[in-house]
């Protein structure tokens, strides 16, 4: 075993300085490989990072949300509609909310109007979110005024600015008074835009959106699990179309890869026949190829992986982040929250080791059959 | 489902594998037609270099199919949140009924991949080759496996819907999947730990009895089979409860989980390398007649079943720190 293991050492070694006198060549092909990576590696961890937030965001919301239809659209609830909903096992808390979209004209954006559920904020006062105070210049004790959809001018005291931690899921929101939100929008009196009902047990959830269906058929519930489900797939899926884009490059690099290992020059061919007449199998210029393969592809791949992650989480994925983030006019500004997958690390193997491993295969026999004479005849 | 960056990878890799094979079949049928190690044309010359490529390639589809084999499971695990009623792998395996057959196919390719890197192995260091047709012939066998094998998985994946939100009235037309049930009949702890024990001690006494004296290479061969099934039904019918500390858990798969301290690779890669070290020790047996052989095969097999022993014991010492370390009782004193 030991003498394996220099055996391999001393292969290594000869390898590096045989791999040192190509250097333009080598450093060339290693260039080439550690940019896949690092493109790949963005990708996955960018997409992951957002899954991640996604998943952190929703942790807090409700288990089950009904909406009501009228004609497959989406309605506002009526009075008399949760007392409906009567008493159902399991569900610890169920309450009307009222939220709805404003469009301001000034920053052609749209806003998150919402009631908070513990009637935390004082009539003719708003609390807004950190996009809003960017966009609009806002700070505590400022005055804002808009425009409703009814033409009148209400005016609000913003009384705080919500923190930047919560940036994500708050950017745009704007919290007011409940009487402030019915009398802006000309919300009808007893209505609410949908009810949130918490769950305590995970494997009750089900059992309450079917009774729910039931006793409401015009109602829809929405389960938490659902959104996650499709938060999660909707980013897969990006992440899978951008990976699947950029599978030319893997296959230009594949190619690349089989060009610099088959376009033996005449110096690595006599090295190669010089090393077989003084005794060296076949097996061993495979091995030593072997290694040369294995050095560049770790060496890019930890290059590659470690750009990619300054990437991201220091400077916000900057070459990626309009195809995978989506888009808004007052879009969150956050920072993602380092985080490494298993799954991901090795998902990028297979994406880039893989093919280039594959590529050189073929070549690298053809080059360790080379015949001693034949090469230094010629 | 196929624009899942996994899924895309795996695809890739079976892919490639198959192609590899494909584009040498025609080879190997050349080589066992004009093969003739006492010629020196120029065509015998040929082919002797050939063998060097074959044996690179299968080496490399063996790594391969190892890494998709823990790749698949891997993915299988982190898309369970995308099916309703699926927790974990299992879960999603169940899916469809192509899930489970794609992983036994993916493991059985590595065991048979093994198997034929071995008489490769002992083939090559003979100054003969006299193995040669045979190693071909197999090699031809495995090429359909693997394509079945990469068929059922891109079925698997391809067959694979999400149950995401809907337009119409969100949750309640994804139906949670009753396949749950399915979550292993496994055995009364009692005879599964004997069986466990049983089928270890067994295959550690066959192995190193090989090792020690080089008598008995089948035996390592069926003790080595035995042990992987005993193994497997041993870590869901009770090793899996300890690692819990639930005594009606039994995935195999959750124990792969960081929630769990990834204690189920200790648990599996001892295993599967001893089984794979152990069928391979008897695939060369049949060999150790041919007169170039004599003195090699007894030796790799011997090497062989010394892994194969190894590798048991650590299985089983590992299976028991789990067990007693855990704090569920199972058995009462």
């Amino acid at each position: 075993m030991k003498l394996w293991f220099e055996k391999q050492r001393y292969l290594i070694d000869f390898t590096l300085a045989s791999m040192a006198r190509r250097k333009a060549r080598n450093l060339g092909l290693l260039g080439v490989y550690t940019v896949l990576v690092f493109v790949l590696a963005s990708v996955a961890l960018y997409t992951h990072a957002l899954r991640v937030e996604a998943a952190k965001v929703l942790a807090a919301s409700p288990e089950v949300i009904l909406q009501r239809l009228v004609a497959g659209r989406h309605d506002l609830i009526p009075p008399g509609y949760l007392e409906k909903v009567g008493r159902i096992r399991g569900v610890q808390k169920k309450e009307g909310r009222l939220w709805g979209y404003y469009y301001d004209a000034v920053v052609k954006a749209n806003y998150t109007f919402m009631v908070p559920n513990d009637a935390s904020i004082a009539k003719g006062e708003i609390v807004v979110g950190p996009a809003l105070e960017r966009s609009r210049g806002l700070a505590a004790g400022n005055g804002i005024s808009f425009r409703s959809y009814s033409g009148k001018l209400h005016t609000f005291i913003v009384a705080s600015v919500l923190p930047q931690a919560s940036e994500i899921a708050s950017a745009d929101l704007v919290l007011m008074h409940e009487e402030d939100f019915r009398a802006f929008f000309d919300y009808p009196v007893g209505h609410y835009t949908d009810i949130a009902l918490s769950v305590a047990n995970p494997l009750e959830v089900r059992n309450v959106a079917l009774k729910l269906a039931a006793a409401l058929p015009d109602s829809r519930p929405i389960l938490r699990d659902e959104v996650l489900r499709t938060y999660a797939s909707i980013f897969d899926w990006r992440e899978g179309i951008v990976l699947a884009l950029l599978s030319a490059a893997i296959l230009a690099f594949g190619i690349l890869a089989w060009e610099k290992a088959s376009g033996l020059s005449a110096d690595e061919k006599r090295e190669i026949g010089i090393l077989k007449a003084i005794g060296w199998e076949t097996g061993d210029i495979i091995k030593m190829k072997f290694w040369e393969g294995l050095l560049i592809s770790l060496t890019a791949f930890l290059a590659g992986f470690v750009a990619a992650y300054l990437h991201v989480f220091y400077f916000a994925a900057t070459l990626f982040e309009p195809v995978l983030k989506g888009w808004a006019v007052l879009y969150p500004e956050f920072r993602l929250t380092p985080h490494i997958d298993g799954l991901q690390v090795a998902t990028l193997f297979f994406f880039t080791v893989f093919p280039y491993a594959a590529a050189v295969l073929a070549p690298i026999w053809k080059a360790a059959i080379t015949d001693p004479d034949a090469v230094m005849r010629g | 489902m196929i624009f899942q960056p996994a899924i895309i990878a795996l695809l890739l890799s079976s892919a490639i594998c198959v192609l590899a094979l494909a584009l040498i079949a025609p080879f190997a049928f050349e080589v066992i037609r004009r093969w003739d190690i006492k010629s020196g044309s120029e065509r015998q010359l040929q082919l002797e270099r050939r063998t060097y490529l074959f044996s690179m390639l299968l080496a490399f589809v063996l790594v391969a199919q190892l890494a998709s084999v823990l790749l698949f499971v891997f993915n299988a695990e982190k898309m369970s949140g995308m099916f309703v009623g699926a927790m974990c792998a299992v879960g999603t395996l169940n899916v469809n009924p192509y899930g489970f057959p794609a992983l036994n196919a993916k493991i059985a390719l590595f065991f048979l991949a093994a198997m034929w890197l071995a008489i490769n192995h002992v083939d090559s260091r003979a100054r003969d080759y006299p193995l040669v047709r045979i190693k071909y012939a197999l090699l031809l066998l495995l090429a359909p496996l693997l394509a079945v094998a990469a068929w059922t998985e891109a079925q698997f994946f391809v067959n694979l819907q999400a149950d995401v939100i809907t337009s119409c009235c969100g949750s309640l037309f994804s139906e949670g999947s009753k396949t749950l049930v399915a979550e292993a009949s496994a055995l009364e702890p009692v005879p599964a730990m004997l069986l466990f024990y049983g089928a270890m001690g067994l295959a550690i006494g066959m192995s190193s009895f090989h090792w020690a004296y080089g008598r008995g290479g089948y035996g390592v061969a069926v003790a080595a089979a035995l042990g992987f099934a005993a193994g497997i039904s041993g870590i869901l019918s009770f090793i899996s409860l300890y690692i819990y500390e639930h005594p009606h858990h039994h995935c195999p798969f959750c124990v792969l989980k960081p929630e769990y301290g990834y204690q189920g690779y200790a648990l599996y890669l001892p295993l599967f390398v001893a089984t794979a070290a152990g069928l391979a020790a008897g695939a060369i047996r049949p060999f150790a007649g041919v007169a170039s052989l004599t003195a090699i095969v007894p030796d790799v097999s011997r090497r062989l079943a010394s892994i194969a022993s190894i590798g048991f014991l650590l299985t089983a010492a590992v299976a028991t720190a789990m067990i007693l370390r855990s704090n569920l009782v199972l058995l009462d004193h």
